[in-house]
């Protein structure tokens, strides 16, 4: 029995050390079938990272996927409680399109989703395990947290369309600041708007830094109350280092709020772990509970210094 | 010392960027010997150039084997790599154009057929003006498919327009101003932001003055 460790391949240690992290953390395993009905993800293709499944019909005549995403099959087999808190978390295989080879790729993944009565404590346990399931990987690692709520609350404020926002968005993605004031010049904004809005962009750094430049957007009740919301979360996390606060970390505002990170380890060229709040998922879903989680992409780390 | 790697474009704009990055401070004096090296390097500095194709460095960069470089804005809308897009460099400028020989009017009867070596930019442009095209995608001398009747109009770079000329083509769109901008790698960001603002900061100072 001792020698199975060393048997073990980086990516089955991680995934070992990773799930006795979450069981220690109180969160129960979830196991899923290896097959959902296509429906499932033709009604949410948006949120899928790529639109293609792999499909079969199966014996009964059911058009069956092979799991593109964990997250849809966790929501739908659970029950709505918005009272209460399911906490799970989940090693298990998908099946996407990788981007430079076009074609399916199995992609082992881990991860917890807390679906119920998601408030700020949960929120801020939820980023400490994501920052621990990173120092699992490697020592030289970063959180990146952003809250869309303060970038949607400031575009609205500025009266931005839907469209507008979601090219803003992308901008804002991309680090992009000549192009976001590019869009604020179309919008014909006051030059103290503009500065705001630009300022997505350029503030970003660890929590001691950003937390007291907060105030520059809060130009609306919205904004002001979000911006509370993320000081709130950050002054319940147990361990702010190698925490940074970057509203670059977008996602579909169909689908998530709140809440969005990304976590990078030295020496990936990639995210390793993405999570964030999706209580619009939820409710396109017709469920009433809150929720947040991550997923920790462990065909990536490969190259990690840590390794 | 972390070293930060970036990656120039081979030819003249590479040179013209290498040249603003020397004088943000940053230089690298082997560079500029004659031979065939490819990867150069001041420890000092802490910086580490290298020459690679032009459509290859945003390649290198989002797949991080460079921290930062220097991209056109259609390879960036062509492939459309997941990468930081920090800084416009106001250098290389030219559009994104669709041509045509001259007085060719469109027949929106009949379905248009586009040689291009932008297949993405092409479709999204006529995708936008919801026109029904063919793609036919071509790696050189795209100015020669109208005038053989290979495509009705060709989508393509146009800086002066003097190729174009040449061969009787005429602008009939400019849909897209491109420049050099300057990109850089999502993660090591993260791990190198401090050199990086530093490298972007002083690049700002000298676009300004263009």
């Amino acid at each position: 029995m001792e020698n199975i460790y060393e048997v073990m391949t980086y990516d089955e240690k991680i995934a070992f050390s990773l799930r006795s992290l979450y069981a220690q953390n109180g969160y129960n395993k979830y196991r899923m079938s290896k097959f959902e009905e296509y429906d499932l993800y033709v009604k949410n293709k948006d949120f899928l990272v790529s639109g293609n499944v792999i499909t079969f019909t199966d014996t009964d005549g059911r058009l069956m996927a092979l799991k593109p995403d964990v997250t849809l099959s966790i929501i739908k087999n659970s029950k709505d409680n918005p009272n209460e808190l399911m906490k799970v978390y989940y090693n298990e295989h998908v099946y996407r399109v990788s981007k430079g080879t076009h074609s399916f790729k199995e992609i082992m993944q881990a991860g917890v989703e807390c679906l119920g009565k998601v408030d700020n404590g949960v929120i801020a346990s939820v980023l400490d395990l994501a920052k621990a399931s990173l120092n699992k990987v490697s020592s030289s690692c970063a959180l990146e947290i952003s809250n869309l709520g303060i970038v949607e609350a400031v575009l609205d404020a500025c009266g931005f369309t839907k469209s507008e926002k979601r090219e803003i968005v992308v901008a804002l993605g991309e680090k992009n600041e000549q192009l976001i004031k590019e869009h604020c010049l179309r919008k014909e904004l006051s030059a103290s708007l503009t500065d705001t809005v630009t300022k997505l962009v350029s503030v970003y750094g660890n929590c001691d830094k950003v937390l007291p430049l907060l105030d520059c957007f809060a130009i609306s009740s919205e904004c002001e109350k979000e911006i509370q919301s993320l000081r709130a979360i950050i002054a319940t996390m147990k361990n702010t280092d190698g925490v940074i606060i970057d509203f670059s970390v977008t996602g579909d505002m169909r689908y998530y709020n709140g809440i969005s990170f990304k976590g990078f380890v030295e020496g990936v060229p990639v995210s390793v772990l993405s999570g964030g709040q999706y209580d619009k998922l939820m409710a396109k879903m017709g469920r009433k509970s809150g929720a947040i989680g991550f997923a920790v992409y462990l065909d990536e780390l490969d190259r990690s210094e840590g390794r | 010392m972390k070293m930060l790697n970036v990656a120039l474009p081979k030819g003249r704009l590479g040179e013209k960027v290498y040249a603003m990055f020397e004088k943000a401070g940053y230089e690298c004096p082997s560079i500029k010997e004659n031979n065939r090296k490819l990867i150069f390097e001041n420890k000092e500095k802490g910086v580490r150039y290298f020459w690679v194709k032009p459509s290859d460095v945003a390649i290198y960069v989002e797949r991080g084997a460079a921290d930062i470089g220097v991209a056109g804005k259609d390879i960036l809308l062509e492939y459309k790599p997941d990468v930081y897009e920090i800084l416009d460099l106001n250098i290389g400028k030219c559009s994104m154009a669709v041509a045509a020989k001259k007085g060719f009017t469109d027949d929106r009867n009949r379905t248009l057929r586009v040689a291009t070596k932008f297949a993405n930019i092409a479709k999204d442009y006529y995708v936008s003006q919801g026109r029904d095209i063919d793609i036919i995608h071509l790696n050189g001398s795209i100015e020669i498919a109208p005038i053989l009747g290979l495509s009705d109009v060709i989508v393509d770079i146009v800086e002066t327009g003097t190729t174009l000329k040449e061969n009787d083509l005429e602008v009939v769109e400019k849909f897209v101003p491109i420049s050099a901008r300057l990109i850089a790698n999502k993660a090591n960001f993260k791990f190198k932001s401090e050199m990086i603002e530093d490298v972007k900061a002083k690049l700002l100072e000298q676009t300004e003055n263009l």
